[in-house]
């Protein structure tokens, strides 16, 4: 569309911001990560993650987000099919109950949902109005995926409804034409065609879970630590910049991993969302 | 007369207020190509989409060689589709797309790689298996939405506009193909389409549809050399329509003076609408023919010319394999084989939209 001296120019603004506040920001994370403190290359920091207590926060961190992601599939997809299905526009109804909660401050609402799950909060005293035994959930595991759950939930809806909506009612047609039933429809037909859908919506939600740390933090009483925790610790309380940086280069490396996985599975690869 | 496959009787449809389909009676048989045409907003997809199984009638019923199939959903019925944006599924090959239908059938994988054979060897695609259904062009992608549904062997195949996509040379040709393939597989065709010339050069039988209403079911011949109403003439082919009074049999007058015909059973000055299709009409010199009149327009396609003359206060239209001056007088002939008288509409319901 554009001439090639046009579109330097017009990429020219994004090329210095991504310069300055990505490609070189990344340069120094990588470089901290991989230097001691005297300024020597050494791997004895990206080789801590194994050590006991680094492993411990990965290994819960990354079981905690691919619980939270699970959840928000199980959520997400039946809610979408229900949505795509109808025939009249569902966009409105879709904004007001995805996008809306995500103009919300997400510190407020998972100091919300502090309030709600702590030992005397709101939601015992309900139980306890009804005369059900109490529930210990703040401080715990669960309490924290739910934090996740209700704060990346619209990251799955939004593309899961996308590729569904995607989907040419024409083409359900043909399959039910072709003799198929409304459950060999879905399996065959709209099933994989909304797997690049899904694909997004899992990288979109298990990349935030995993490296969290303000949910963690409210919601895990700061007695559970997510790799996010250490990784803030080490920059504000041990002022450990080689250590943080070093955790964070393993981070974004298996999640560089995570996403060629699981876009390996994507049967449409070029059609992805 | 061949066995009937598919009757329906007292068929209607309405969306809401709109009314679509409403007092439909068709008998359907085996093993023909039947067309349904009309201009678009006719009824005739809701119509196909009745007999697929995709929508429900208000009223009436579809009856399926003898059994009524009103409320069967379409997996359960021995028809299928080809639609007309092709609606093949993405995320499979060609092979893939040609043996869904079987696969969910049950058949064994043997039968199904000889059936998959079969149609792509129907629809002259051999050795296609593997290629990726959205790298095909348009006119490989009706191919293989054909074989796709011929591979279920139906007793009826639905085609919703399958070639309106195409481009004319490619289009012309799959006419060819389609009609090869109604004869080779004996499957009954039913065929919607709002293009004449498509309707006329492959059909065994055409519904003429308008409005909800069908205005004529016969043979190409037939509704073409016969309409039965003003609709039926204009919309096929050009016609000249005038209005006329049946003075007694064999003799009709139009524009004041009586000319000889050869329809009869008319009541005695009764108004009737008088067709005269413009390849029938001979151009004379002045005096020699019925009608003295002026050429106003000429108009070369190629094959013929479109010639107007105004005579009468009426603009014919003429076509004719040789060329006229704008200006020249001339005067028109017609043989009264060729005048056809049409009854005027009882109603609105009997016959709309005259002015499509």
């Amino acid at each position: 569309m554009f001439k090639r001296g046009m579109r330097n120019i017009l990429l020219t603004p994004f090329l210095i911001w991504a310069g300055l506040f990505i490609f070189i920001p990344l340069i120094f994370i990588v470089w901290y990560g991989v230097t001691d403190y005297d300024g020597n290359f050494s791997l004895t920091n990206l080789g801590l993650i194994f050590q006991h207590g680094y492993w411990d926060a990965f290994e819960i961190s990354i079981a905690l987000a691919l619980v939270s992601t699970i959840i928000c599939l199980l959520l997400a997809y039946p809610l979408c099919l229900i949505l795509t299905e109808r025939e009249r526009d569902n966009t409105t109804i879709i904004s007001l109950l995805f996008i809306l909660p995500l103009w919300m401050n997400s510190l407020l609402s998972t100091m919300a949902w502090q309030t709600i799950l702590e030992s005397n909060g709101i939601l015992n005293q309900i139980l306890r109005q009804l005369q059900l035994p109490d529930t210990h959930l703040i401080n715990t595991e669960w309490a924290i995926v739910i934090g996740m759950v209700y704060n990346f939930l619209p990251y799955m809806v939004l593309p899961l409804f996308i590729s569904l909506s995607k989907i040419d009612k024409n083409i359900l047609e043909a399959a039910r034409d072709l003799g198929a039933n409304y459950w060999q429809t879905f399996v065959r037909v709209i099933l994989p065609l909304s797997i690049p859908g899904a694909i997004s919506g899992i990288t979109m939600v298990f990349i935030p879970s995993l490296t969290t740390f303000v949910i963690s933090a409210l919601l895990g009483g700061g007695k559970l630590l997510l790799i996010g925790n250490i990784i803030e610790q080490e920059f504000t309380f041990q002022y450990d910049w080689h250590i943080g940086c070093a955790l964070s280069v393993i981070l974004m490396i298996f999640i560089v991993l995570n996403m060629f996985l699981t876009t390996a599975f994507d049967p449409l690869k070029e059609d992805a969302v | 007369m061949k066995r009937e496959l598919i009757r329906l009787e007292n068929v209607a449809k309405s969306f809401g207020n709109l009314l679509v389909l409403d007092e439909i009676e068709l008998s359907i048989h085996e093993s023909e190509f039947i067309t349904l045409l009309g201009p678009s907003g006719c009824g005739k997809t809701t119509m196909l989409r009745i007999i697929g199984g995709f929508e429900t009638p208000d009223t009436g019923c579809v009856i399926f060689d003898g059994k009524d199939i009103t409320n069967l959903p379409p997996n359960r019925r021995p028809i299928n589709t080809v639609f007309q944006k092709y609606s093949l599924f993405s995320h499979m090959n060609v092979e893939e797309n040609i043996s869904f239908g079987p696969k969910i059938a049950g058949k064994s994988s043997d039968y199904i790689r000889d059936k998959v054979k079969y149609a792509l060897r129907l629809v002259n695609l051999d050795g296609y298996e593997k290629h990726d259904v959205t790298k095909l062009s348009g006119g490989q992608q009706q191919r293989i939405a054909i074989a796709r549904a011929v591979v279920n062997e139906p007793k009826v195949l639905l085609l919703d506009e399958p070639l309106s996509a195409l481009d004319l040379k490619l289009r012309r040709n799959m006419r060819r193909e389609l009609v090869r393939i109604n004869k080779e597989t004996g499957i009954t065709f039913i065929f919607v389409t709002h293009d004449q010339e498509e309707a006329l050069s492959m059909s065994d039988r055409v519904v003429v549809m308008n409005q909800g209403y069908i205005q004529q079911v016969g043979t190409p011949e037939n509704v073409y050399n016969e309409p039965e109403n003003a609709f039926v003439a204009d919309f096929i082919g050009d016609s000249n329509i005038i209005d006329g009074v049946m003075v007694r049999d064999k003799v009709v007058r139009i524009f004041g003076r009586e000319y000889p015909c050869v329809d009869v059973g008319f009541p005695e000055e009764c108004p009737v609408d008088v067709q005269i299709r413009p390849e029938d009409i001979k151009l004379a010199a002045p005096q020699e023919g019925a009608f003295n009149g002026v050429v106003t327009r000429v108009v070369f396609w190629g094959m013929s010319y479109d010639i107007d003359v105004e005579a009468d206060g009426f603009q014919w239209l003429i076509q004719s394999t040789t060329g006229r001056t704008v200006g020249e007088s001339v005067s028109l002939h017609v043989a009264p084989e060729n005048i056809q008288i049409m009854s005027k509409p009882q109603s609105e319901d009997e016959e709309v939209a005259q002015d499509v």
